[in-house]
């Protein structure tokens, strides 16, 4: 494979790194939420332990 | 089997939990499957050189935004029409990869045009015409992302999605006219040559690695709107466990 | 009913003249603002003048459009209107003809004489006219369904405006078309044709999607 693409590598690198960044974000995003979401439920489960505890409403 | 169950969200979730892998392995194989035949096996081309290369990720990403967009609506409709949360949750988790995938096709469709054409952006039917997709995905999205009550936003969401989709082949019709029109008597270089096999096997696997990546990156996002509408849903602690 | 919405919207639309009356500006204000940006050279302007008076009436449509339900869906109207017997279509499309009276004729009538200020020939200017004339019911009635998908939101102008302006864009690609045609001494009929056929499609589906669209938001 000829690395500089007939002197057009900038051009065609620089498209599939913008690939890359596309389907990698998109990946990166959805990991990012699901951290969210875990955390979210963790301390709503706190919440909800720390309440079992009470004596007085 | 009654399959119906599935339509329930709750009871989707594992079963979308099973169906990924088999989805996001094989889109990785391809990928890289597809990256090795389009740069190691299709030769260099004997009009453009080594740039129309572009093209095997440019053309799935361009198919992919426009596929998605009518199954956004597709799901939109149905949801609406079915009063079904989990067929509007789909739409949902479509639109964000649609977007985005209409959103690399103009990217990588300028890193093709630079040196092809020599500018950044040429206001061609095909480029102007994604360039008012990615609007209709923005506009669906922001929709959605303003209205607070859930089955409200996937409603609008539906009825925006439907008007959307009704309107693509206006809209594009309207811009090849433009496009025409403003073209003057200058002559237009039909891109229409005869493609070689191994660069539409390249081209092929790509999109097929598209497909399955959107399917497996749709149910993941799928899985975490189910996450986060579903608290007081039967069952829900237990199949999210 | 039609004709008894049509009358309310605009006794209504009468005593908010202020409202009214600042779209116009808006437009005529939007319009002079290009030969500023740009530059005073006569045949550039009459090249862009199409163009620029078409995008202006789109964003002076987009203004006028927010207070298509909004007052009325404040003060719980809105929910009666949908309580009622007569079909919504109706409703919806008495709506939309008041708009377009109140907001969208103003524009039309004042779009030769900004003309003017762009060099357009008198036939050009008869293009013009009608061009708005034929694609401003378009703009009211595609807007209403924005208008209803958003009532009773919050930034529900910007939205609006996101929703429906890649919606307009065959409209305005018909109708600068037919003006450029003029000013290139083409025949603008194929374009006014096309937009006459959009105007045909809008009336016919637009009133239903806003309908829809409305149940939706008020439910």
């Amino acid at each position: 494979m000829d690395w500089s693409q007939g002197g057009y590598g900038f051009y065609v690198w620089g498209a599939y790194l913008f690939a890359l960044l596309a389907i990698g974000g998109e990946v990166i995003a959805l990991t990012m939420r699901k951290k969210q979401i875990l955390g979210q439920r963790k301390s709503a489960e706190e919440i909800s332990k720390g309440r079992n505890n009470e004596t007085t409403s | 089997m009654n399959l119906y169950k599935y339509a329930s969200p709750v009871n989707f979730y594992p079963l979308a939990g099973k169906i990924i892998p088999w989805f996001a392995i094989p889109a990785a194989i391809l990928f890289a499957v597809g990256l090795y035949v389009g740069f190691f096996v299709a030769p260099t081309d004997a009009q453009q050189g080594d740039v129309y290369r572009i093209m095997f990720i440019h053309v799935p990403a361009a198919w992919m935004g426009m596929f998605l967009y009518v199954l956004m609506a597709i799901y939109a409709g149905v949801g609406w029409a079915f009063n079904a949360r989990l067929s509007s949750m789909m739409a949902t988790s479509i639109s964000i990869t649609g977007a985005s995938f209409t959103f690399l096709s103009l990217v990588t469709g300028a890193f093709w045009g630079k040196p092809t054409w020599g500018t950044w952006w040429v206001w061609d039917a095909r480029m102007t015409s994604t360039l008012i997709l990615l609007f209709l995905y923005v506009g669906f999205i922001s929709l959605q992302a303003s209205i607070d009550d859930p089955r409200r936003a996937d409603r609008a969401g539906a009825v925006l999605a439907l008007v959307g989709v009704i309107n693509v082949p206006i809209i594009y019709y309207s811009v090849q006219w433009w496009n025409t029109l403003h073209q003057g008597a200058t002559i237009r270089i039909l891109n229409k040559p005869t493609i070689a096999p191994k660069m539409l096997a390249a081209m092929l696997i790509m999109l097929a690695a598209c497909w399955l990546y959107s399917i497996a990156v749709v149910l993941v996002r799928l899985r975490y709107i189910i996450l986060e509408r579903e608290q007081n849903a039967a069952r829900f602690a237990e199949v999210t466990a | 009913m039609l004709r008894w919405i049509v009358w309310r919207d605009l006794i209504l639309a009468w005593r908010r003249r202020a409202d009214v009356l600042s779209t116009l500006f808006f437009f005529v204000i939007v319009v002079s603002l290009f030969p500023l940006g740009i530059g005073p050279e006569t045949q550039l302007l009459r090249s862009i003048a199409p163009g620029v008076v078409w995008v202006a009436a789109l964003l002076a449509s987009m203004l006028s459009l927010g207070r298509l339900f909004a007052n009325d869906y404040q003060d719980g109207t809105l929910e009666q209107l949908l309580l009622t017997p007569q079909p919504l279509y109706f409703i919806v499309l008495g709506k939309v003809l008041a708009q377009w009276l109140v907001a969208e004729i103003p524009l039309v009538l004042i779009a030769p004489l900004l003309g003017v200020q762009f060099d357009l020939s008198k036939e050009t200017l008869l293009v013009l006219f009608v061009s708005l004339l034929l694609g401003t019911p378009v703009l009211s009635l595609i807007g209403s369904i924005g208008a209803a998908l958003t009532v009773g939101l919050r930034g529900s102008g910007v939205l609006i405006s996101l929703l429906v302006l890649p919606l307009y864009i065959p409209v305005l690609i018909f109708g600068a078309g037919a003006v450029d045609a003029s000013i290139m001494g083409l025949n603008p009929q194929p374009n006014l044709s096309l937009l006459g056929a959009v105007t045909v499609l809008s009336l016919i589906f637009a009133p239903w999607a806003t309908s829809a669209a409305l149940r939706i938001s008020l439910e």
